[in-house]
């Protein structure tokens, strides 16, 4: 599917080439290509194993590859030592799968501590626009004062996209946004990615296994698999693929059953 | 200098107070520009009533920050009557105010009240007592699961009791034994200059054996274990309360005492008494170093003189603390484990709380033990 492949251009906010990753004898990626353009929700799928959340944690400069170049917005991020990495994790806010909130901090004091650490703000702001950040995740009002332990699945991973947006990045990764919810937070969820990348003009990029969240938020598609990436398209065209491992993925009865459903609602 | 941010009023026909004002926002309004846009804003002198105009053809940069501080000036605006009027936004800042406003976003966010003193007071004593009681609880069911296993032996859990046994006591043997044996040197050494000037060395044995054996060994090894176990039974019971892996316990039907306390303190009652013994040993052997070479008391003779020197009660009645001491620093090592709320630094309180706790109670009935002991004339 070359037509949908970025090219070398400069738009490719995320420019992934030659990634290669081991741990010990087992081989985790061999060669992924990858691009991510600017102001499109990309996502990456792939079987439980495929190295997925591998790899979104090389992009945040939090796990180094063996082998490859990684460039977020341009700047190489391999060999990026924290110092110097930065300025860079300044511009991309990163959603944890199971929240990552700091237990010992109310809500508003998880997304106030990052306004705090990077700003000049003073305190009357910093509460200000934390309680903006938690209501633009949907969160009541109520929940900045509580704290992560006090919160529902759903509503941690709320708090923790608000914390991940503090900075106004101009670059979010989701890792399993919808993992663990029930379909009426998850879906909430769908919502919630294309109202702030059409309202923020954000670039998206997560890693998912929900199909439900992909056919409506998501602009491109990646699947890794077997250590590459298999193929990279919209979902109407991986879902004509002839690739076994990509119908395999999304052809089985939940892929069929989000599609229906995403049709329905569009 | 130009800023590269900027907010201007301008008020038509002030005079009257009702004049129209029109306020233009220009250049970068983002987290990085709203401190200082806030503090001009707050500088402005707004006719009290009338229509006003927010002119944002200006804006280069609007972040969510920035969105905000403008959407607050233009609602607190509203809030005093007249109309306002946003205009000339770029149609993505346009959309991006929409999704603030879409939002039912206070105006004014309170500051978190710190509670009165009396109230503090208050809360302190009411979670101070329900603390004891949820202890004395604590206790009551370690009995009943306790008396539960006596009457069924077989369900004892042997492996978890070794397990503890090995890492709450063989394991401590070094540290135990080299700060007994320094403990024995140090009463030497104390008591060597006294001694001396009444010409009395022999009765350093007196003073070493008759210390570590009714109070100093058993204290020692009760505190020494309460920082090493105690600590780590609680760490051990919170981290498991904060994975679920209690609830996961019951689930599955085997009851989170059988399986982590009782373990916990049985092995505790074996280990602490066989430790007050080994940790006599080595403070009594500290005492004789010291004895030999500071005031010339061989080996021979000290031992000769420990037959003399100590009763065999002095020997029980510090034994006898031992394995009271165990359930004190095994039941509140796991109760504070079991207090633990599901975050981080509820894990780090409840370990601390655990060892305060458990020396404190330690010295407490160590103090009770004496009084006892003098009424039975021990």
């Amino acid at each position: 599917m070359q037509t949908t492949q970025a090219g070398p251009s400069s738009d490719a906010v995320i420019d992934v080439r030659g990634v290669c990753t081991r741990f010990g004898h087992a081989v985790v990626h061999e060669n992924v290509e990858l691009r991510v353009r600017s102001g499109e929700v990309f996502a990456l799928v792939g079987g439980s194993g495929s190295g997925k959340s591998t790899l979104l944690r090389e992009i945040i400069a939090l796990q180094q590859p063996a082998s490859g170049s990684i460039r977020v917005f341009g700047q190489e991020v391999v060999g990026l030592g924290d110092e110097r990495a930065l300025p860079l994790r300044r511009r991309w806010g990163v959603m944890f799968e199971r929240g990552a909130l700091f237990s010992a901090l109310t809500v508003a004091e998880n997304v106030g501590m990052v306004l705090a650490e990077h700003t000049d703000l003073p305190p009357h702001l910093i509460r200000e626009v934390a309680a903006v950040k938690i209501a633009l995740t949907g969160l009541p009002a109520d929940a900045g004062a509580k704290y992560p332990n006090e919160l529902s699945g759903g509503m941690r991973k709320r708090a923790s996209l608000a914390r991940a947006l503090a900075l106004d990045p101009e670059l979010l990764f989701l890792d399993e946004p919808t993992a663990g919810l029930d379909p009426l937070s998850a879906s909430g969820i769908d919502e919630l990615v294309r109202s702030l990348r059409e309202g923020l003009s954000l670039t998206i990029m997560m890693v998912t296994h929900d199909l439900d969240l992909l056919w409506r938020a998501a602009d491109r598609v990646a699947v890794l698999g077997k250590g590459r990436i298999v193929e990279v398209g919209t979902m109407t065209e991986l879902s004509h693929s002839d690739d076994p491992l990509v119908r395999q993925y999304f052809h089985g009865p939940r892929g069929r059953a989000a599609q229906e459903n995403a049709w329905k609602t569009k | 200098m130009p800023l590269d941010f900027d907010a201007e009023l301008t008020v038509t026909s002030p005079s009257s107070g009702t004049g129209v004002s029109e306020l233009r926002c220009r250049g970068i309004w983002s987290v990085h520009t709203i401190a200082s846009l806030e503090r001009r804003l707050a500088d402005m002198r707004w006719p009290d009533s009338g229509d006003s105009v927010v002119d944002g053809s200006g804006i280069t940069v609007l972040d969510t920050s920035g969105a905000w501080l403008l959407h607050r000036t233009v609602a607190r605006r509203a809030a005093r009557g007249g109309a306002v009027r946003l205009q000339g936004l770029r149609a993505e800042f346009a959309a991006l105010l929409q999704l603030l406003a879409a939002r039912d976003l206070p105006l004014e966010t309170p500051l978190a009240r710190s509670p009165p003193w009396l109230e503090r007071a208050g809360r302190h004593a009411v979670a101070a007592v329900a603390g004891t009681r949820g202890y004395l609880a604590f206790v009551g069911e370690s009995a009943l699961a306790m008396l539960a296993t006596l009457r069924h032996p077989g369900r004892l859990r042997w492996r978890p009791i070794l397990h503890n046994v090995q890492t709450a006591g063989v394991d401590a043997l070094p540290i135990t034994g080299l700060l007994s044996f320094l403990m024995g040197i140090v009463i030497a050494y104390q008591g060597a200059d006294q001694l001396q000037r009444f010409g009395a060395n022999i009765f350093v044995v007196d003073l070493v054996a008759l210390a570590m054996l009714r109070e100093l060994s058993p204290l020692l090894t009760a505190i020494i274990i309460a920082g090493r176990s105690g600590s780590a039974y609680t760490a051990q019971i919170g981290t498991m309360k904060v994975t679920e892996e209690i609830d996961a316990l019951r689930t599955i039907g085997v009851g989170a005492q059988d399986l982590l306390v009782l373990p916990k303190v049985l092995a505790l009652i074996i280990v602490m008494p066989l430790l007050t013994v080994y940790t006599d040993v080595t403070g009594v052997l500290g005492g004789m170093v010291m004895a030999n070479l500071k005031l010339g008391v061989g080996f021979d003779v000290f031992v000769d003189r420990l037959d003399e020197a100590i009763q065999m009660s002095s020997y029980w009645t510090g034994l006898a603390k031992a394995p009271v001491f165990a359930l004190i620093i095994a039941l509140v090592g796991c109760y504070r484990g079991f207090q633990v709320s599901g975050s981080a630094d509820s894990v780090g309180a409840q370990t601390t709380l655990s060892v305060v706790q458990s020396i404190f109670l330690v010295i407490v009935t160590d103090a009770l033990f004496s009084i006892v002991f003098l009424w039975l004339d021990l």
